[in-house]
């Protein structure tokens, strides 16, 4: 019934308007034609304040992450799919299977519903490749120029399976760190996709989920000790932080480092070290050399993985810091990242 | 990936590092100019593979460095401006003034920009007609050209809310600086190939004669820098002092006459302030008076009297950074950059002073010395 008292914006708007983040008529009209059809699942359509479902007896991981990304459109893919993946890789990297997340959307007034939509639909995609479900979610909307375009936090939940213990502090001497594929693609994507940078690139980002390949190797080497996806900070910032909790040296080796000829001349170009750069379909493993093979076996058995390659080891003595082995045969500080490389790359 | 590897190609830097090991008999202090230079000197670990006798010195050449701090606190004033925007290269951000930096005021309100080129700032003047867009147009004479065509493309679209905020440097002049401080340890010099690129080599051959010291045109990947060294230590040896050119693929010994007739057209020789060594006469290039209107170094008044600072060509400990245990020190970047001091001599260099809690500019940009030597030490 249509009331006169309250002024009720026209609906069939082709753009996010303030009205579609105010709880009423026309935020349900948002649920109902985009986020509902797109995650649909039961467990979503108890239409409750949050979602109750069952869960296993054992350990679980948790998980949260925001992604203010910009442009929200870039070769291989979109804030959707990068929040969906981000958070599947998280809950991956804990060492846990991913079951369920929320999403959290902050749109700008103005955003064309067209894009949400679209962004929608590929994090429903991104979510059934790496099998979880979206199971509760909220939408706010704030005026024109106080987001940009829109913003996501992705949360989930996963399942630990019984014997596997992933902790950045169990990497310890006589472990090698396996790289599943080329650094520094998604960082360099996101700069060239960026207008103001007049330079183009046949790059595209390599956002993924990982919990597949992850989820064959832990079921067949329980030796896994560190896995961890090199997103902001790059590969230097994960295994500095690593090398700190473990307190071991991590010594990487600079001519075995994957780094693309695209990657490698912006980074010329631009003054960037690729070691810095994001990575969104990324993972570092870290486990004991005797297990390298099979573990590189496994991940290049998988697309995500076809370029696995060992990047460094952890020698018996040292710092609890980065090294790095030169193309001339000596050692350089491979130090974390002072201030920012890049903003807003994911 | 072609240009790169083969200048990073490990016989090759092999070879060099012998025959440099071949040709020493004896000490030698041999200064790099160019904070390009340095930074690869440390990422490569060079020094290393150099045989004792050889020390390389570390000279001035970050121009982010060596801004004065009058200037970057008249950046910080007119980026306060609400009817401003400040555009910079990433690099300025972080460079303390005396009470701030730029970073600290962008996060307060101020519309600053980082910006890849000073071409881009022109599209920011044409897009935003009701600001004023400044530039913060820093370098040596490799970047003065790109500023210069910056505003003339400006002055072409007859943008009249596009403005420079200059600190620009001239090799020579520094160079000859050093070389006739009493206490300077420099033997020979390796130019900045970059800087070579646009000048030619005529100041440097009057250099080499005045001064009785070698200056070999250098470059910036491994083997270039091995070269250069290589070619200076030859010419020591053999008691000779001459310009050498051992980067030939990027210096042709004119320069480049269109750049440098841009740069006639649009700059004039000034005395000019060296954060950290003082004022050197006619080393610094300024706006000429026909481009008064686009100087914001001369009007555009800046709403506070921004700076304090004591002595401004020293590097101060600001106020809000200066632990308790600092006690009386002081930041000896200068001395470093004119070769009398290495990073090692600082008490503060790595402990008081890092990228993180940067005492003195060159620890902040990506080509400043001790950044460099924290970095990859």
């Amino acid at each position: 019934m249509i009331t006169t008292n309250c002024p009720i914006p026209f609906s069939g708007s082709d753009c996010v308007l303030l009205a579609h983040g105010g709880g009423g008529r026309m935020t349900h009209q948002l649920i109902s034609s985009i986020f509902y059809p797109a995650f649909r699942n039961p467990l979503l359509e108890q239409d409750h304040d949050g979602c109750v479902f069952q869960v296993e007896a054992g350990r679980m991981a948790c998980s949260t992450d925001s992604f203010v990304v910009d442009p929200v459109f870039f070769p291989g893919g979109d804030i959707g799919d990068l929040a969906v993946n981000g958070t599947v890789n998280d809950l991956a990297c804990c060492g846990a299977r991913p079951l369920y997340l929320t999403a959290g959307f902050i749109l700008e007034e103005g955003l064309p519903l067209a894009d949400l939509r679209r962004i929608v639909l590929s994090m429903k995609a991104a979510a059934e490749r790496a099998g979880v479900q979206i199971v509760a979610g909220d939408t706010k909307v704030v005026e024109r120029g106080k987001c940009d375009k829109l913003f996501i936090n992705t949360s989930g939940i996963g399942v630990v399976p019984e014997g596997v213990r992933i902790a950045p502090d169990r990497a310890q001497p006589g472990d090698v760190v396996i790289c599943s594929g080329p650094i520094g693609v998604h960082g360099i994507t996101i700069l060239s996709a960026r207008e103001s940078l007049g330079f183009e690139t046949n790059l595209k980002s390599d956002t993924a989920s990982l919990n597949n390949m992850i989820d064959g190797l832990l079921k067949d080497i329980e030796e896994v000790h560190v896995l961890r996806d090199p997103t902001r900070g790059g590969v230097s910032g994960t295994l500095n932080e690593i090398a700190q909790a473990a307190g071991v040296e991590i010594v990487l080796d600079e001519a075995s480092l994957p780094i693309p000829d695209a990657v490698r001349g912006a980074s010329e170009i631009l003054g960037l070290d690729p070691l810095y750069i994001a990575n969104e379909g990324l993972v570092l493993v870290i486990l004991p050399e005797e297990k390298a093979e099979q573990a590189l076996a496994i991940m290049r058995n998988c697309p995500e993985g076809k370029n696995a390659a060992i990047i460094g080891r952890i020698p018996e003595k040292g710092n609890a810091l980065v090294k790095m082995k030169t193309l001339y045969g000596n050692y350089r500080i491979v130090d974390m990242l002072s201030g920012e490389q890049l903003p807003r790359i994911c | 990936m072609k240009y790169i590897d083969e200048y990073r190609d490990k016989e090759q830097v092999q070879s060099l590092v012998r025959a440099i090991r071949q040709v020493v008999t004896r000490p030698w202090h041999i200064m790099e100019i160019c904070g390009g230079q340095t930074h690869a000197i440390a990422r490569y670990r060079l020094e290393e593979m150099l045989p004792e006798e050889v020390k390389l010195l570390h000279g001035p050449g970050c121009p982010v460095c060596v801004t004065p701090v009058g200037i970057i606190d008249r950046a910080i004033g007119l980026a306060k401006r609400p009817d401003v925007i400040l555009a910079s290269f990433g690099d300025m951000m972080r460079v303390p003034g005396s009470r701030e930096d730029l970073l600290q005021v962008k996060a307060n309100g101020a519309d600053i920009r980082m910006l890849y080129s000073p071409l881009d700032a022109v599209s920011l003047a044409a897009g935003h007609p009701d600001k004023k867009v400044i530039f913060f147009a820093i370098g040596f004479e490799t970047t003065a050209p790109v500023h210069m065509m910056a505003l003339k493309e400006a002055v072409r679209r007859k943008l009249e809310n596009f403005y420079l905020l200059t600190s620009l440097f001239t090799v020579p002049p520094a160079i000859e600086a050093i070389l006739s401080d009493p206490e300077s340890r420099v033997d020979g010099f390796l130019t900045a190939g970059h800087v070579c690129a646009i000048t030619g080599n005529e100041a440097y051959h009057l250099l080499a004669k005045k001064y009785k010291t070698p200056m070999v045109v250098t470059g910036f990947e491994p083997a270039d820098l091995l070269l250069g060294i290589y070619r200076c230590l030859l010419q020591l040896e053999a008691g000779i002092y001459k310009v050498e050119n051992a980067y030939k693929r990027a210096v042709p010994e004119e320069g480049n006459p269109a750049a440098r007739a841009l740069m006639d057209e649009t700059l004039e020789l000034c005395d000019q302030e060296w954060r950290g060594i003082g004022v050197i006469p006619q080393s610094g290039l300024q706006l000429k008076e026909i481009f008064a209107r686009q100087d914001a170094s001369h009007f555009l008044p800046v709403p506070e009297a921004v700076s304090n600072a004591e002595d401004e060509s020293a590097y101060q400990v600001r106020p809000d950074k200066k632990p308790s245990s600092m006690g009386r020190g002081r930041c000896i970047a200068g001395d470093i950059m004119r070769g009398t001091k290495q990073t090692k001599d600082c008490p503060f260099f790595g402990t008081l002073c890092t990228p993180d809690h940067p005492v003195g500019a060159p620890m902040v940009s990506s080509e400043g010395v001790c950044a460099a030597y924290y970095r990859y030490k």
